[in-house]
């Protein structure tokens, strides 16, 4: 591995003088990664880190072209999708694999409840997961208005609408999410500063106490395999587990690829703050379950409004997800958990079905 | 200070009874007897006019049956009907623009309620040719105000429901003049309604929901309506279609036209029946109109044919080029400011037809050549659009043989680490 030749196997040793490669290198070669039927859920959390990554690179050359105002964001992107070359490549990019990470985030948050891998010491580890799905969900919502059309215009308008409902503080929270009292030009800059700024300093902090902590502590073993006398042997992280690691990456480039060269990120119609909103406004496919769920609430359930009992019911519902490590004592000593794997399940189920009524069900009813 | 106080409270009671006493008088004048009574009347005739009050213009704005018929709305029963008292009951057809007219032309009075009113539709009426009629030949038959106006369910015509309404003036126009029994003795012809329900402007007005597209009273005048003259048709429909107006005006198909004592525009456009302008319409082809008079020898059949050709080139042009740019969108490519500058065709197409009614081919030739180079640069869009979306795919293809070949690489490199 150390270069032998001379000049190479003299930078390397300025290098290691100075970095300490020789001692990173003795460190990846101690971990190892146990290998056992559910092995394949470790890497969602690389292909998850590896989207994260994408989504940086190909958001910084965004930001050459982007303009945040309410006047010129629609045209900036119309001209890099029409004129810039390979701008077209750049946002699809972009915007596919935001929605990829998101899709391997949930996998990854739902297989890590499904094997129980939040269980101590593993704690932190989940709560700072919990923190960067919220995140990137955060960065779905802000980067949703940032093209400044119709769709991603009414669709911020309603998902911020429903800040409003929450009791005392809603008209507060309202103003902050929107800089005032209505989606504007305010709103847009607003969000810009979320998304290419707060957000991503807040990721970097929290995913890098995340995989501190994944360092530390090492890949769970599910409860079934330790039942059953532990992983059948170990593979060595590297390079084996991270040469798999590259094969999942390089496909979900190439799915990347495909997916923007056949289904290029839309642009739609500028958003006109005096239009009516247009039927069958949507939020992204993340966010749709929630969405249909508020549709389908009465206007008053006993004696508050329908839509406040809705949100209240997912912060409750985020709330225990978040601190499922906490209330969960029985992984901890080892014992099944029955409870938790139907609960998994039911979300699941839930989430797939409401998805797909926000898709085909009349946006009127 | 004592006299003060004192003053003070004269002044206070002084007001107090007097304003008791104004309030006691616009109680009292609130009641019109005659809506009392006659509202309650079975009789349609007596009883109708009361009830039906109740929606009219005049009744909204404060007005009551005396404020036109004259007598005392505070006495119930007949005394109230005293012609002493001005009562002058029902004017008989001859004297309904009078009737009206004692406010309708008065700005004085009219403008406390609206003061931009026109005043001078007594005055226009006695132009028209039913005023003429009316007033020279005695002829009742004639409209009056209360013909098109309905005598106590007057509507403003911003009201959807008022006969006056854009959308009801040809109903109301066609009671009389679509009726062949009414309009027997004046041999004019009774199918306008039923031509002009089949024109471009009706269905602007129905289908486009456009209340600005003409009805009867924009071409003909409403109190002073009159069939426009045969010198002046082109005048009517210039006051919209102003373009072709100043073109048509200075070309000599104008001259010819009065010499020949044509009616303008309605030569070729004919008049109630008014249909969309065709590309059929110019030429010596079938459903042309330049065929009516000229043939394929003659200068004016020539200058047809050109003008013709030079259209149907920009249409196919436009047609060619939009079609490109809707594949390339369809196909995911952005080109919405290339199909945005492609509408710079239209309008000259629009310059172009219109310039049709110079009669000289080169006029229109110069919008041709502007729509012309217009979708020439789309076009080229469209193909450079297309032309990227094979690079993307191609482009596609040799990325994903490298990935999958870097993938087999990786796969190979897994099994001789793991061997």
């Amino acid at each position: 591995m150390v270069a032998e030749r001379g000049w190479l196997k003299e930078l390397y040793e300025w290098l290691d003088d100075r970095l300490g490669l020789a001692a990173m290198g003795a460190l990846a070669k101690k971990k190892d990664v146990p290998v056992h039927r559910h092995t394949i859920w470790y890497y969602l959390g690389g292909m998850t880190l590896f989207l994260f990554v994408v989504q940086i690179a190909t958001g910084i050359l965004l930001l050459f072209y982007y303009r945040p105002s309410s006047d010129e964001a629609y045209e900036s992107v119309q001209f890099l999708m029409a004129e810039v070359e390979f701008g077209w490549l750049v946002r699809s990019i972009h915007h596919w694999a935001a929605n990829l990470m998101i899709f391997t985030l949930f996998i990854h948050m739902f297989s890590v409840l499904w094997l129980r891998a939040y269980r101590a010491p593993r704690e932190v580890t989940w709560f700072s997961g919990a923190g960067l799905l919220g995140l990137a969900l955060a960065f779905g919502f802000t980067g949703y208005l940032l093209p400044w059309n119709e769709l991603s215009y009414f669709a911020t308008r309603v998902g911020t609408e429903i800040v409003g409902v929450v009791p005392l503080a809603g008209e507060f929270l309202l103003r902050v999410a929107r800089g005032g009292e209505d989606v504007t030009g305010a709103t847009l800059t607003r969000f810009y500063a979320f998304h290419i700024a707060v957000l991503p300093a807040t990721s970097v902090a929290l995913l890098g106490v995340h995989l501190f902590m994944v360092q530390k502590h090492g890949m769970s073993v599910p409860l079934d395999v330790e039942r059953q006398g532990g992983a059948g042997g170990t593979m060595p992280f590297f390079p084996n587990f991270l040469l798999r690691d590259l094969v999942g990456w390089l496909t979900a480039l190439a799915v990347l690829a495909a997916l923007a060269a056949f289904f290029p990120a839309e642009l739609g119609v500028k958003a006109d703050q005096f239009a009516p909103a247009p039927v069958g406004i949507k939020p992204e496919w993340y966010f749709m379950f929630m969405f249909q769920t508020l549709k389908y609430l009465p206007a008053h359930i006993l004696v508050l409004e329908g839509e406040l009992v809705g949100i209240f019911a997912f912060a409750v519902a985020g709330l225990l997800l978040v601190i499922v490590p906490v209330l969960d004592k029985r992984s901890d000593r080892g014992e099944g958990t029955p409870l938790i794997t139907w609960l998994v399940i039911a979300a699941i189920i839930y989430i797939i079905i409401l998805t797909y009524l926000g898709y085909t069900a009349s946006p009127t009813t | 200070m004592q006299w003060t106080w004192n003053r003070g409270l004269i002044l206070v009671v002084v007001a107090v009874t007097w304003t008791g006493a104004v309030r006691a008088q616009e109680q009292e004048a609130e009641v019109d007897n005659c809506r009392v009574c006659h509202s309650v009347l079975d009789d349609e005739r007596l009883g109708g006019p009361a009830r039906a009050f109740t929606g009219d213009i005049h009744a909204a704005r404060g007005l009551g049956c005396a404020d036109c018929h004259g007598g005392d709305r505070t006495l119930a029963g007949f005394e109230g009907m005293d012609p002493a008292k001005g009562f002058v009951g029902r004017p008989g057809k001859l004297q309904v623009a009078t009737f009206c007219g004692r406010c309708h032309s008065d700005a004085a009075f009219m403008r406390q309620f609206n003061p931009s009113l026109r005043v001078d539709q007594v005055a226009e009426y006695s132009t028209s040719v039913h005023g003429r009629r009316l007033a020279e030949l005695g002829d009742t038959a004639v409209a009056v105000c209360t013909s098109c106006h309905p005598a106590h369910a007057i509507k403003p015509p911003s009201d959807a429901a008022s006969s006056v309404h854009p959308l009801n003036v040809a109903e109301t126009c066609g009671a009389c003049h679509a009726d062949a029994e009414h309009m027997a003795g004046y041999q004019i012809p009774t199918n306008q309604l039923e031509r002009y329900r089949r024109s471009v402007h009706w269905a602007m007005m129905t289908d486009g929901g456009d209340l600005s597209a003409p009805t009867c009273n924009d071409c003909h005048g409403n109190h002073g309506a009159a069939p426009p003259g045969f010198s002046w048709v082109g005048n009517v429909c210039g006051q919209c279609h102003s373009v072709i107006a100043d073109h048509f005006a200075q070309s000599r198909h104008a001259k010819t036209f009065a010499l020949l004592g044509n009616p303008g525009c309605a030569t070729c456009h004919g008049n109630h029946e008014i249909l969309r302008a065709r590309p059929e319409l110019l030429g010596l082809g079938e459903g042309a109109v330049c065929g009516q008079c000229h043939v394929a020898q003659d200068a004016g059949g020539t200058t047809a044919t050109t003008m013709r050709g030079r259209l149907d080139s920009l249409r196919a042009a436009y047609g060619g080029a939009d079609s490109l740019l809707l594949r390339a969108e369809h196909a995911g490519m952005e080109v919405s400011q290339a199909r945005f500058e492609l509408q710079g065709a239209l309008n000259a197409l629009v310059q172009a037809r219109a310039a049709v009614h110079t009669f000289n081919p080169a006029r229109v030739a110069a919008y041709v050549d502007e729509g012309l180079d217009v979708t020439a640069a789309a076009h080229q869009k469209g193909v450079e659009a297309l032309g990227d979306l094979r690079f993307r795919r191609t482009g596609l293809g040799v990325s994903v043989t490298i990935i999958l070949a870097l993938i087999v690489g990786l796969v190979i490199k897994i099994r001789q680490a793991e061997r």
